[in-house]
């Protein structure tokens, strides 16, 4: 009987408590979020509820930095994650992102509308989704944090109640968004199929052996149709059409934390998953994604010159950023891996700061999110308009900005792992955005000088603002200190990028089999 | 004695952010008081150098180990005086839009010092990338003095400014980034320190292509024929005194690169493209005369003259001999020093006519200004390059290496010399003879600009007398540039330069 018993007992996984503790602080936190929402006092929901996400996402900032260590380090709970310094870096920027988000909400109303406790818990849900993504080891958890990440995404885009575009961008991207990831669950049904692992070192080990073809047709549409949801949610063309209209609709704190969270999650499980579990049909993928690599700049830097709305703008403009970064991960090489997580840092940091002064922008001005909007912010709000310059700067990729390294370093990396055409596009792109980065600068610093200026003394917006364009940005403290912070941290990598280039490193040595 | 670069190049940037925080008349004197500091220390320099001891004064720190860029700053005979044009240029330009009343002087002051801080780094460095950071941030500040300062349609002429230079330098970058990669020797990291590069010459086949896009950049800037698209609108916008070290100044950064970058480090790929620049510089110097000749905006006129001038520079540099390099480096600090004043006195002549430039429109203003005048002529005489001035020199060092190696276009370019007596006296006489324009109240030049313009004036008289001075410091530096390309010239081998 009891050698029965010995026998049938199911072998369970070690739990790695240590290394889960960044994921039990953000899943407790949103639980915990949740449950003090429900509490009436206005008090309570204004301001303890957006504490606790904060504290929440401060813990596992700490614990990530306690967790840190370069290298190759072995997967944990039987190989469905992996805690390296790849998923903790760029978990990093979720946390940042978040933390962002979170002073950009303060006095956006879709908090009032959708309930706070249910808003932050929401946000705290999705970063949950993200670190499980990008620590994702096996096809099955990252189908898991893949998920996780997208439904509250899809909820918190719907979140402005009373506006039909927000609701629409909510659907829309639930549909998309969904059939993004049949197609990625598809993609890792047939990869699974194939190589007979669900791991990736499974999988790298299958390709490496005689039994799998790395040209098994199986394989290929796997790796196609995996690349294909991927490229949904990191809005690759010619995937990406829903970018446009979902950045536009949604609350704008939501769109930047989906523009710089969601992308860099996408980015990590690219590097992950093509570059550690593919990468030796690296000379099957490599040309085909180029090749999207390419389309997408293209076709992102074009969408954005005709944009009035800056939302709409930025929201090409970050398609044409998914292709620069997508050059990092083509070419399959350590100098790859750690240029696109490079990029996404200083990515972070010069959408953050530009999408910081269009909240401040939209909430008192009559033309919203519309370049009039921002018209001769130069004397108006030197405050405003200096991080949106740099920020301008750094994403055309002006010198002293951590923009140019960035890009210098992708082009370096495409160079160097012989895709030089690549890296051409790269800079073909950044001139075509030139056109419309600068005339965002044109219009706050070079409008016309006899517009009429407001003759009445700046007065304070309520915390729910309606329109007046006279308004003082500093009665929005939070957005302008993360406005400004970004362009100061966007300037200081320009100027001195070893630190984040250290990371980098770090970053780059958790895929120890690449060169 | 010794010199920081450090300290020279950042001298601008500093005294325009101490104006930004202080108050609206103390702006105007720290920008001026930082450019007269440069200029101090680069007089020092030019004393303190040494002709024959090739790079001084070097500053080598590594920036970004990760990409192998270095903070290298060095000066040889090359960039010594390029140096010194821009430490000159920048104090009369800053004079006179101290004395201009401004919107957001501020704002502008700093971008001025920002822009000379950018051009000094670019002249200074001793790194591709960094010689290629500073050329990209050059654009900054002039996008915004363009854009903010100037006048009529001048976004759009600002925007389209960027656009074609920095789609050169982005290429630019692509190329650079690999020469750097290609020239790395196997198991060794990245460098673009040009010391290196030259250690490490790239096959030549890539050096082929590489050259053609640095050339790119350089061309549009310089502009040569068919690169100037850009130049109509902007110069037509632009500000006086920014349109003045735009044409004065920014213009030889291009060209400088040649000899700093291309000749020296892809001596092959230059030679194999010998044939299409001077082809290019020759058409540029026909072309500019022509146009020069037949346009009525006087702006227009100093425009179209600089894209012919910039042509004898560009042959001067291809011609692969001696004399042509001395003769280019001579002429780029010649016609710098000619159109800033040039175009100050356009200026003046604006202020007196109601702000028409139009030539039609001008004449006679001679009567009631002598001393504009005969400051006028003086300047335009060494523009034509007047036996006795150092413009004469410079062409004439240019045509002599050009009958050396390529005769024919040495001929073919002569007629250019002879074009340019042509449009100048034009100039001069449109404006200051003839009978007095409609729009003329002619009176004589205020004491700022005639303190802006006499210095000026006066290093381009004592150039003429003694250019040995100038001479005698870049000999050997340009020898030294040109020296690989003459090597791959006359056949023979690439390994041979080293």
């Amino acid at each position: 009987m009891s050698t029965l018993l010995a026998a049938a007992q199911i072998k369970a996984p070690v739990i790695d408590y240590k290394e889960l503790s960044p994921l039990f602080a953000l899943a407790g936190g949103s639980v915990i979020v949740l449950m003090v929402g429900l509490f009436r006092s206005s008090f309570v929901r204004r301001v303890v509820v957006p504490a606790l996400t904060a504290v929440a996402l401060l813990t596992a900032i700490g614990l990530t930095i306690w967790l840190w260590e370069p290298g190759g380090q072995d997967p944990i709970l039987e190989g469905a994650l992996k805690v390296d310094a790849l998923s903790l870096g760029v978990s990093m920027l979720f946390y940042v992102a978040g933390l962002v988000t979170i002073a950009l909400s303060l006095r956006s109303t879709a908090t009032l509308e959708a309930g706070h406790g249910e808003y932050y818990s929401l946000l705290l849900g999705s970063i949950t989704g993200m670190v499980v993504l990008a620590e994702a080891h096996s096809l099955m958890t990252l189908f898991i944090g893949f998920e996780l990440l997208s439904i509250p995404l899809y909820v918190l885009c719907a979140t402005h109640l009373h506006r039909r575009t927000s609701l629409e961008a909510g659907l829309k991207y639930l549909v998309v968004g969904s059939v993004g990831s049949a197609t990625l669950l598809y993609g890792l049904a047939l990869i699974y199929g194939a190589t007979g692992a669900l791991r990736f070192d499974g999988i790298a080990a299958a390709i490496a052996s005689d039994k799998v073809n790395a040209a098994d047709p199986l394989l290929l549409t796997g790796i196609g149709l995996a690349a294909a949801g991927l490229a949904f949610k990191a809005s690759v063309a010619p995937f990406h059409q829903w970018t446009p209209d979902v950045y536009q609709g949604a609350p704008t704190p939501i769109t930047t934390f989906m523009a710089v969270a969601t992308k860099a999650a996408a980015f990590a499980i690219f590097l992950r998953l093509f570059d550690q579990a593919l990468g030796l049909s690296q000379l099957d993928w490599g040309p085909a994604l180029a090749f999207l690599a390419a389309t997408t700049i293209v076709i992102g830097n074009v969408g954005a010159i005709a944009q009035r709305s800056l939302k709409r703008m930025l929201a090409w403009s970050s398609v044409a950023q998914a292709g620069y970064l997508l050059a990092g991960v083509v070419v399959g090489t350590q100098l790859g891996v750690r240029a696109t997580a490079f990029y996404l840092a200083v990515y972070l940091l010069m959408n953050v700061a530009a999408f910081a002064v269009v909240v401040a922008r939209e909430r008192v001005s009559e033309y919203g999110d519309d370049l009039r909007s921002f018209e001769n912010l130069g004397t108006m709000a030197p405050l405003l308009a200096l991080p949106m310059t740099i920020a301008m700067l750094s994403l055309a990729g002006f010198p002293a900005t951590a923009g140019f390294i960035g890009k210098f370093y992708l082009i370096d990396a495409s160079v160097s792992g012989d895709y030089t055409w690549l890296g051409i596009a790269i800079v073909i792109g950044s001139v075509l955005s030139l056109a419309y980065y600068l005339r965002v600068i044109a219009v706050m610093w070079m409008g016309r000088y006899e517009v009429e200026m407001p003759s009445v003394p700046p007065r304070r917006v309520s915390p729910v603002a309606g329109w007046s364009p006279e308004a003082d940005p500093l009665a929005q403290p939070e957005v302008v200190a993360v406005a400004v912070i970004c362009a100061a941290a966007t300037i200081f990598f320009g100027l001195v990028p070893n630190p984040l280039f250290d990371v980098a490193r770090d970053v780059g040595s958790a895929l120890s089999g690449l060169q | 004695m010794t010199i920081h670069l450090t300290t020279v190049l950042f001298v601008p940037l500093l005294t325009g952010l101490v104006g930004a925080f202080l108050p609206r008349d103390g702006t105007r004197w720290a920008a001026l008081i930082g450019t007269l500091i440069v200029l101090a220390y680069v007089v020092a320099m030019l004393v303190d150098f040494d002709p024959s001891g090739g790079l001084q004064y070097v500053t080598d720190d590594e920036w970004i180990p990760e990409l192998g860029i270095h903070y290298s700053l060095g000066v040889d005979g090359i960039n010594l005086f390029m140096i010194a044009l821009t430490a000159i240029a920048w104090v009369p330009c800053t004079l006179v839009a101290a004395f201009t009343e401004l919107e957001r002087p501020k704002l502008f002051f700093f971008h001025m010092a920002l822009a000379e801080t950018a051009v000094l780094g670019a002249f200074m460095a001793q790194d591709l990338a960094l010689f290629i950071v500073f050329f990209d941030l050059m654009l900054v500040p002039f996008y915004f003095l363009i854009g903010g300062w100037g006048t009529g349609d001048r976004v759009r002429a600002t925007t389209k400014f960027v656009i074609y230079t920095l789609s050169g330098s982005l290429l630019m970058m692509a190329a650079a980034i690999a020469l750097g990669v290609l020239a790395t020797p196997d198991g060794g990291s990245i460098s673009f320190s040009l010391a290196d590069l030259r250690a490490h010459p790239v096959a030549l086949g890539s050096q082929e292509w590489i050259v053609l896009l640095f050339a790119l950049a350089f061309f549009v800037k310089a502009p040569l024929f068919p690169l100037h698209g850009w130049v109509p609108e902007t110069y037509r916008s632009t500000s006086i005194p920014v349109l003045a070290l735009l044409s004065g100044v920014l213009s030889k950064v291009g060209v400088y690169g040649f000899l700093r970058i291309v000749l020296p480090i892809m001596p092959g790929g230059a030679q194999h493209w010998q044939e299409l620049f001077i082809i290019l510089a020759v058409f540029s110097i026909l072309y500019g005369s022509v146009l020069a000749f037949s346009q009525d905006n006087i702006r227009l006129v100093l425009a179209y003259s600089s894209i012919a001038q910039l042509g004898f520079i560009v042959l001067g540099i291809f011609a692969f001999a001696g004399n042509g390099a001395q003769g280019a480096l001579l002429q780029m600090l010649n016609h710098g020093l000619v159109v800033v004043p040039l175009f100050l006195i356009v200026g003046v002549i604006a202020l007196r006519a109601r702000g028409s430039e139009s030539l039609a429109e001008l004449g006679g203003m001679a009567f009631r200004a002598p001393v504009l005048a005969a400051l006028f002529l003086i300047i335009s005489l060494a523009t034509l390059a007047m036996p006795g001035s150092g413009n004469f020199i410079g062409e004439i060092l240019i045509l002599f290496g050009t009958f050396e190696n390529k005769l024919v276009y040495g001929l073919v370019a002569a007629i250019g010399v002879v074009l340019a007596a042509v449009y100048m006296i034009r100039l001069y006489q449109g404006t200051m003879h003839g009978r007095v324009g409609p729009a003329v109240e002619s009176r004589e030049i205020d004491a700022v600009n005639l303190a802006a313009i006499v210095p000026l004036v006066a290093i381009v008289i004592a150039l003429g007398l003694y250019p040995q001075f100038v001479v005698h410091r870049t000999e050997q530096g340009t020898r030294r540039a040109i020296a690989p390309a003459v090597i791959v010239e006359k056949g023979a081998e690439v390994s041979v330069i080293r």
